[in-house]
């Protein structure tokens, strides 16, 4: 340490950032994750996902949407390398001539966007409840955890089933198609809150135990803070874990849904859209139209899958 | 130095209720288990004092300091700090915020590990009012300074510390809120004996500098004779004896506390015969009629057996036990000192 720092007892926040990035390069963490190709390459099919996600539209070598740059004399090409196929369609077209490989990068959107959507739903609800639940302890812990327990003995899928199907019926048939996707990613998430409040909920009870919270008591920090800025922080890292595994969970989800009908709407369609609708063509014949949306899901949700696994076990101190 | 204490604790009692399921319970009638940690403790410390307060693990030592800085309600009894009652951890209204602070055993639990040195600090001066983020840094680096460390030490986080530096932490934060009081429950237990004596002198030094006035808590006899004006000795939530530091050492009263004197290894009596601690404490949960002591007593008789004593004697000179009361203890063979 020079003088000259021995002075500045307070960092900037830029200096702070790097002495972070600095703390991560040299962490067990990216050692173990360099570590473990397989980690690797569930990472970037991961990244490449997320980021063929938000600039779909300039990844997409088509608009699917566009129903003026749609032609029916395109209708059921198959992929390029089959004979038959087009070269300006690479995965080959559906029955509404729309390029499938554009279909998978804008249904890898949607899907992409409600699982998120979901799990930041569900880890908000979950850990919002877990953790005041724990904190406060007594009957009124007992009554949420009853609640969570109740929710955990009945399948997520029913409970979406049952949200989509009440959502249906209550909300006016004209805004239907608008709200759908809003109605499935309530429907996932509400389905997979307990976990998150549960896991949250055990952290809030050992860490409030700790000798940290009484000093910050004493020193007269309200509750809600305690609870914010103390023990939050300290809870948080099984919380995202979960969440990691949970976003393949949630993708999984929205696919079945989507597939069973109840999903987003054939307009905006996710990789389970994708799927159902290609599948009314498997048995004449036209293949590609749903093998290709299921490949992609199936690698998606193995990457994620496969990351939160690592992330689990590398952040888990008894595996170390 | 004023004739009234700074802090007063009056028949302190605390009982645990381990009942599981307390409603269950309630409604089926099934009595409840229950635990009298603490069992009508009282004594008094003047300001710039030390009380040490000593007893073998579950005696109840902590339970008094949790309660004394507001962290636990008593079940029964009364803490008053400069006249008014505690009502809140760390004073509470009336007695306005911050004013007792607490340094706790374990320095490993007792720092949040996701903050910053400056950011542990920190808080307690914004707690105190202090709104300016620079100020704070300002005032938690000569904090740091203050008790050891340097001011850069505050960028860092607590895993980057040392067991007695922590500890040095934790009492730049107590001393943040600016107390008066200082509990301190065990703070040297967990480090080595050599750090021990500096956070220990560290500790004296403050207390000179800032005129504090502790409640030190120890099982370390050795720590208590350093530190302490005047020691209460714990025995099952009562306590059995209290006398000032000397005259404890030197003519110790309640056989409990002759006990744990003449276990002491000494250097210089290295071929005596040392008397053995004999037998283990009581399970609390079923504590022996009349003197909680008498099952290890080797002088305890009838009365000892059905009676509770009362805690006899001058303010800074009493012990809670029949023997003494009756004079018919032996002399104290006083150790070489």
């Amino acid at each position: 340490m020079t003088d000259q720092q021995a002075h500045i007892p307070h960092q900037s926040l830029g200096s702070r950032m790097v002495d972070g990035i600095r703390r991560f390069a040299g962490s067990d963490l990216l050692y173990s994750f360099v570590r473990q190709p397989v980690v690797v390459v569930a990472f970037l099919i991961t990244v490449i996902f997320i980021l063929a996600a938000i600039f779909a539209p300039l990844v997409a070598p088509h608009d699917p949407f566009n129903p003026a740059s749609l032609s029916l004399m395109d209708s059921f090409f198959p992929p390029s390398w089959v004979e038959g196929g087009d070269a300006r369609f690479l995965l080959g077209t559906d029955n509404q001539g729309r390029d499938i490989f554009s279909t998978i990068i804008y249904g890898a959107r949607i899907s992409l966007m409600v699982g998120f959507a979901a799990v930041v739903f569900s880890i908000a609800l979950g850990v919002l409840v877990g953790l005041i639940s724990g904190f406060v302890g007594g009957w009124f812990d007992a009554l949420l955890m009853r609640f969570a327990d109740i929710q955990l003995t009945i399948p997520g899928l029913l409970i979406a089933l049952l949200v989509d199907g009440i959502a249906r019926t209550a909300l006016p048939s004209d805004m239907r198609e608008e709200i759908a996707i809003y109605v499935v990613i309530f429907a996932i998430g509400i389905s997979n809150w307990p976990q998150y409040a549960r896991v949250a909920r055990s952290g809030a009870m050992s860490e409030k135990v700790k000798d940290y919270v009484a000093s910050a008591r004493i020193i007269g920090t309200p509750s809600w803070v305690i609870l914010l800025r103390h023990v939050l922080p300290n809870i948080l890292g099984p919380v995202l874990v979960l969440g990691t595994i949970g976003l393949a969970l949630a993708i999984t989800s929205e696919a079945t849904l989507s597939f069973l009908g109840v999903g987003v709407p054939p307009t905006t369609p996710s990789l389970g859209t994708l799927i159902r609708i290609g599948n009314d063509f498997l048995f004449s014949g036209e293949w590609w139209i749903t093998l290709f949306p299921s490949g992609a899901l199936v690698v998606l949700v193995l990457a994620v899958n496969l990351l939160g696994d690592w992330l689990r076990d590398a952040l888990n101190p008894k595996l170390r | 130095m004023s004739d009234a204490p700074l802090l007063e604790v009056k028949n302190l009692s605390k009982i645990f209720d381990l009942t599981e399921a307390a409603w269950l319970a309630a409604l089926t009638g099934r009595s409840r288990l229950l635990l009298p940690a603490v069992d009508g403790v009282s004594f008094s410390i003047p300001k710039g004092k030390t009380f040490g307060l000593v007893g073998e693990s579950g005696s109840g030592k902590s339970t008094v300091a949790r309660m004394t800085v507001g962290l636990m309600q008593p079940s029964n009894g009364s803490i008053t700090f400069d006249g008014k009652p505690v009502s809140a951890p760390g004073g509470g209204r009336g007695i306005g915020r911050g004013r007792l602070q607490m340094i706790f055993q374990d320095p490993f639990a007792s720092l949040n590990p996701r903050w910053r040195v400056v950011d542990i600090i920190g808080e307690a001066l914004l707690r105190k009012g202090m709104r300016d983020s620079l100020a704070r840094a300002k005032r938690a680096g000569e904090l740091l300074d203050q008790v050891g460390l340097v001011a850069v030490d505050g960028e860092k986080f607590p895993h980057e510390f040392s067991g007695g530096q922590r500890q040095r932490i934790s009492i730049a934060r107590a001393l943040a809120s600016e107390p008066e009081f200082l509990v301190c429950d065990e703070p040297t237990s967990a480090l080595d004996v050599s750090v021990q004596a500096q956070i220990l002198n560290l500790m004296k030094d403050l207390q000179d500098e800032l005129g504090l006035t502790y409640l030190f808590i120890s099982h370390n006899l050795a720590v208590i004779a350093h530190v302490s004006d005047v020691v209460g000795v714990m025995y099952l939530g009562r306590l059995v004896e209290v006398a000032e530091k000397k005259q404890l050492f030197k003519a110790p009263q309640h056989p409990y506390t002759r006990m744990l004197l003449d276990a002491i290894p000494r250097l210089d009596m290295t071929t005596r015969e040392r008397s053995h601690v004999v037998g283990e404490v009581a399970n609390p949960m079923s504590r022996p009629p009349g003197c909680h002591y008498h099952p290890r007593c080797p002088f305890a008789n009838k009365r000892c057996k059905s009676e509770d004593p009362k805690l006899k004697g001058a303010a800074n000179f009493a012990a809670a036990c029949h023997g003494v009361e009756e004079g018919r203890l032996p002399a104290w063979a006083a150790a070489a000192e």
